[in-house]
């Protein structure tokens, strides 16, 4: 029979992720494949062998690390001001594709703005919800998970039960109703709606590898030694525990940053004069036909970015997971 | 079984009735008056505010209000939108068509992404194999409404092949081009499930021992493969159906559908709480016993699993 608490409501494409990882039982045992050196290397040490041969985590790297410069320094890459419209000289400009790194590189949008600039200026509040999200959302639905997991009982029943109500709401449907009462929509709001919804898939996943870790007999060995409950949980069952955790955590970033971007795109996520690229392609949509340049930019951008998180979470997924080896 | 679906059906009660709570208080706790955003910049009478206040329940305590609704709601009743129509009434004529989007996507999602995740499957580690994984990868990174635009600017404005809005949510033809987007998403999903289960059941002693026992090849992959590999891809069909209905918000509104996404779009903008609880309502309702259904379908896939 089905495990009822999994199959009991809806969720997310992440989800299929997760079951595809399966909790690491034997950590410290060497993997078949690192047989060639003598020394037994742990889960995490295997894990890295294993990224490094993957050329798509090294693609997703690079790019990660160029986006984050960009989030974080933005002045670096362009001297434009993403703010300033010029109509009189730049409506609708076309891109010249030449000009690298240029104001006009893109071409200049309905405002007279230059979409170079915007693209990235607008990187910063993507990346922003998205690593506040998955933060948010790791240490809140990891706790909760966590305590579920291991004390089991009504704390279980408890907290599994407001799981299952969360878990009931379609995630985008959600965050449209809870940021539609919002008038001003900063970073910091999208990121708390987007995280009041999210919490539960985190959660699950803990839990259930909270619950095979601490049937292990290290964790028994511990508390004969006399360990306490915080000494086991945190240094025996979460480090056993954490691996599906992170899988579910890398790959979700991506989609929350597409989440923001559709909100955004939709009036109900962030707002002006916050940059972001889901307010750019909305802008964009009545000139698409004469003029698809100005959403090509920024969708090219979003799309790259998502990407670039997917493809991390895929190659961290394969890295962990064992059965794949 | 007859028990098993009375077990799940009870238990569907408290996850429902916490669910709707919650998106009960979601509309009427945070910030934001419906009634006075009616006037919009203009000055409000406060006597006629607190008339209609009352006329719509909102001048109750809100347990109150959620229990009116709940007795309401078992009998049928949706309330009633400011503009004074029956919530069911809106709702009856958006529902066939969002119903009839999300057939064609649901279709489209499971031949085209079974299908191309069993080919990559079967050439695991091959281009087709690569192939495929890197088409996967772009859709998955692309929003739905990227997407929607995308195609909606290639076939519709570019090509000329499919109709760029849909008048006539009975014509399949119009109905087409948004189907495809919506399913866009779950069929990169569903081809990459399919294609990992395929890929990891190849290998499974059952298969050898259908292969030694010199059946045809289209009976080991169409018959043996397929049934043992579709468990987590009807698992995954039945938890993405929320992914499909906040899809249909966008879709619908990229391709001028008039089904409920566009309709929740809609209250979403006049802040018409009893339409949104409705339409989310509904929704819940669908999930929860769509997962069941998944549940009693594991059955029948694969008649190991009994349900007592």
């Amino acid at each position: 029979m089905p495990d009822m608490t999994k199959s009991q409501s809806g969720g997310t494409a992440v989800d299929t992720a997760v079951d595809a990882v399966a909790p690491p039982t034997a950590v410290d045992t060497a993997a078949p494949g690192a047989a060639s050196q003598g020394k037994p290397r742990s889960l995490w040490g295997d894990a890295w062998f294993e990224l490094r041969h993957r050329p798509l985590f090294w693609v997703s790297a690079v790019l990660l690390v160029l986006l984050l410069a960009v989030a974080a320094f933005p002045g670096m890459f362009t001297s434009a001001d993403p703010r300033n419209g010029d109509l009189t000289n730049h409506f609708l400009t076309k891109p010249e594709l030449t000009h690298f790194f240029q104001a006009d590189w893109f071409g200049y949008d309905g405002q007279g703005r230059s979409i170079y600039a915007r693209v990235i200026y607008g990187t910063r509040a993507s990346i922003m919800v998205g690593v506040g999200v998955t933060a948010v959302v790791t240490l809140f639905g990891g706790l909760l998970g966590m305590a579920a997991g291991y004390f089991g009982g009504w704390i279980d029943s408890i907290i599994s039960r407001i799981v299952d109500i969360f878990f009931g709401l379609p995630f985008l449907l959600g965050s449209m109703v809870v940021l539609n009462a919002f008038t001003e929509r900063k970073v910091y709001v999208v990121i708390a709606a987007l995280a009041f919804l999210g919490w539960t898939t985190i959660a699950r996943v803990m839990r259930s590898s909270v619950i095979t870790a601490k049937q292990a007999d290290y964790v028994t060995a511990a508390r004969a030694l006399g360990a306490g409950t915080g000494r086991i949980l945190f240094r025996h069952v979460l480090p056993n525990a954490l691996a599906p955790t992170i899988v579910v955590a890398t790959i979700s970033l991506g989609a929350y940053i597409s989440a923001e971007a559709t909100l955004s795109f939709l009036g109900l996520g962030l707002a002006d004069p916050t940059i972001s690229w889901g307010i750019d392609i909305s802008d964009a949509k009545d000139a698409i036909r004469d003029n698809p340049h100005v959403m090509l930019f920024p969708a090219g951008m979003l799309s790259l970015t998502v990407f670039a998180f997917i493809t991390l979470g895929d190659a961290v997924r394969d890295a962990l997971d064992p059965k794949l080896r | 079984m007859g028990r098993y679906v009375a077990r799940r059906l009870l238990q569907m009660i408290p996850v429902f009735i916490g669910t709707t709570l919650l998106i009960f208080l979601m509309v009427h706790v945070l910030p934001g008056d419906p009634i006075r955003a009616m006037w919009g910049e203009k000055a409000a009478d406060p006597a006629q505010v607190a008339s209609l206040r009352h006329e719509f329940g909102l001048d109750q305590s809100l347990p109150k209000q959620y229990l009116d609704y709940m007795v309401d709601l078992f009998q049928g009743n949706f309330g009633k939108t400011f503009g004074g129509r029956p919530v069911s009434e809106e709702m009856s004529m958006a529902f066939p068509v969002t119903l009839r989007l999300a057939a064609v996507a649901l279709t489209i999602e499971i031949i085209v992404g079974i299908g191309l995740g069993a080919w990559a499957g079967l050439r695991a580690g091959r281009a087709a194999d690569t192939g495929v994984l890197i088409f996967t990868l772009i859709v998955i990174s692309m929003p739905v409404f990227v997407l929607g635009y995308l195609a909606r600017f290639i076939f519709a404005d570019e090509l000329g092949w499919l109709p760029p809005n849909v008048q006539d949510s009975m014509n399949l033809q119009q109905l087409l081009l948004p189907g495809f987007v919506l399913a866009m998403l779950s069929m990169a999903y569903v081809a990459r499930l399919t294609r990992t289960t395929f890929a990891e059941n190849l290998r499974a002693d059952y298969m050898r021992t259908a292969l030694a026992k010199g059946l045809p090849r289209r009976r080991i992959v169409g018959v043996h493969l397929l049934r043992n590999s579709l468990i987590p891809v009807v698992t995954f069909l039945g938890t993405d159906v929320g992914a499909l209905v906040g899809g249909a918000v966008v879709t619908e509104g990229i391709f001028n559908v008039q089904g409920v996404g566009n309709l929740l779009f809609k209250a979403l903008g006049q802040r018409e709480g009893t339409t949104i609880v409705g339409v989310v309502t509904i929704f819940v309702l669908v999930i929860l016993l769509i997962n069941l259904l998944v549940d009693l379908l594991y059955a029948v896939l694969d008649p190991r699993i009994r349900y007592a």
